[in-house]
């Protein structure tokens, strides 16, 4: 973790510190996403692995409501705003890292030209006392043919479970790795 | 830590129910005629109608200006887009910086670069290509990058 959690958050119109900015000569950029349940930890792996204090982009949309077997009902408009917070890694002068954590409700990742897509790779962090809430991001990585590693996030409190049975509980191939990780320390979390 | 897994059986993995009894079997019906709320988009923005444009911005393609004055015609969101873009930038910081929405910005990106003030580094086309078929280079510098970290 290299930025100071003291610095302010930057403000909206404010450019980014100049000790954040990108020299000059990058020029490609390569993302991984962060994916997994509510509360598992993707917040805190972004903000471990970047090198700038962690930055949000937000999202807004209206949804209209429609009750389908309803149609007299009563069409209820919703402003939702969607927010996805993400970090930043400058790997040498021409290539930079951008890491995110995705929105637990993958409904709304279309909102960033879908996020998933041209991901190099992707991180699925679980937390075994809630095994199942990554089941449906991982079937998304599946289906977009996103390459990624399965990180057990360790809380104090959560069940240990035996590496095949894990394997065995999230269906995974023998090619993916499935590593042990404490978020808040970021560098046995993303051995690719 | 304590036997927190409890009573599960030795034959089911460790209780916790295995992921492909919550995928849907393929072809399973799903939820077509329930009663559940359906949702529809209607607001941000749609990239429908727009095919060619919806291929340029990712959030980390990377945006550098190409000068420092917006064109007169243009808001001051322009040019404060411009600013923050003096040096290589992505789209994503470019949203977080502004406080303004991914769909907003690429709308001002749009403009920009229609005006040959931004120049766009690695764009959404680029970015697909280069992860369906990543080149052994950037693949070493991001090992070596994540060990250094
Ligand atoms: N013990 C322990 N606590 C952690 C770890 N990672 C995260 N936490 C804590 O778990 C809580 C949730 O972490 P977040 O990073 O906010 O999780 P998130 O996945 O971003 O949550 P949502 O965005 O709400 O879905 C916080 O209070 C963290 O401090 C970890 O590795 N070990
Ligand atoms: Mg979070």
């Amino acid at each position: 973790m290299d930025y100071n959690d003291s610095d302010p958050a930057p403000g909206p119109g404010l450019g980014p510190r100049d000790e954040d900015l990108l020299p000059a000569s990058a020029e490609q950029s390569v993302k991984v996403v962060i994916v997994g349940g509510f509360g598992v930890g993707k917040t805190t792996m972004v903000g471990s692995v970047s090198e700038i204090r962690p930055l949000t982009t937000e999202e807004t949309m209206t949804l209209n409501g429609v009750g389908v077997d309803d149609l007299g009902g009563v069409e209820t408009k919703t402003e939702t705003t969607v927010a996805m917070d993400f970090g930043r890694v400058t790997l040498d002068e021409r290539l930079v890292l951008y890491l995110f954590g995705t929105p637990g409700q993958q409904r709304f990742w279309f909102l960033w030209n879908g996020v998933l897509e041209g991901a190099l790779g992707a991180v699925v962090l679980v937390d075994t006392r809630r095994l199942e809430d990554c089941f449906a991001a991982m079937d998304r990585l599946e289906d977009g043919g996103v390459p990624f590693v399965v990180a057990i996030n360790t809380f104090p409190d959560a069940p240990v479970h035996p590496d095949d049975d894990l394997r065995a509980a999230l269906d995974l191939p023998g090619h993916v790795p499935l590593v042990s990780c404490d978020a808040r320390r970021l560098e046995n979390g993303l051995v690719m | 830590m304590t036997g927190a897994t409890g009573a599960t059986g030795p034959t089911e993995p460790s209780g916790v129910g295995g992921r492909r009894s919550r995928r849907p079997r393929r072809g399973g019906g799903g939820a077509a005629g329930r009663a559940v709320p359906l949702y529809i988009v209607t607001g941000g923005r749609s990239e429908s109608g727009d095919d060619l444009d919806s291929l340029l911005l990712d959030l980390v393609t990377l945006v550098v200006a190409r000068s420092t004055a917006p064109d007169a015609g243009h808001s001051p969101e322009h040019a404060a887009l411009l600013r923050v873009c003096q040096h290589p930038i992505s789209v994503a910081e470019i949203s977080a910086h502004l406080g303004l929405p991914f769909s907003a910005v690429t709308v001002l990106l749009k403009d920009l670069r229609a005006g040959g003030l931004v120049e766009l580094r690695h764009t959404r086309e680029a970015q697909r290509q280069a992860a369906a078929d990543p080149d052994i280079e950037t693949l070493k510098a991001l090992i070596d990058g994540l060990q250094r970290l």
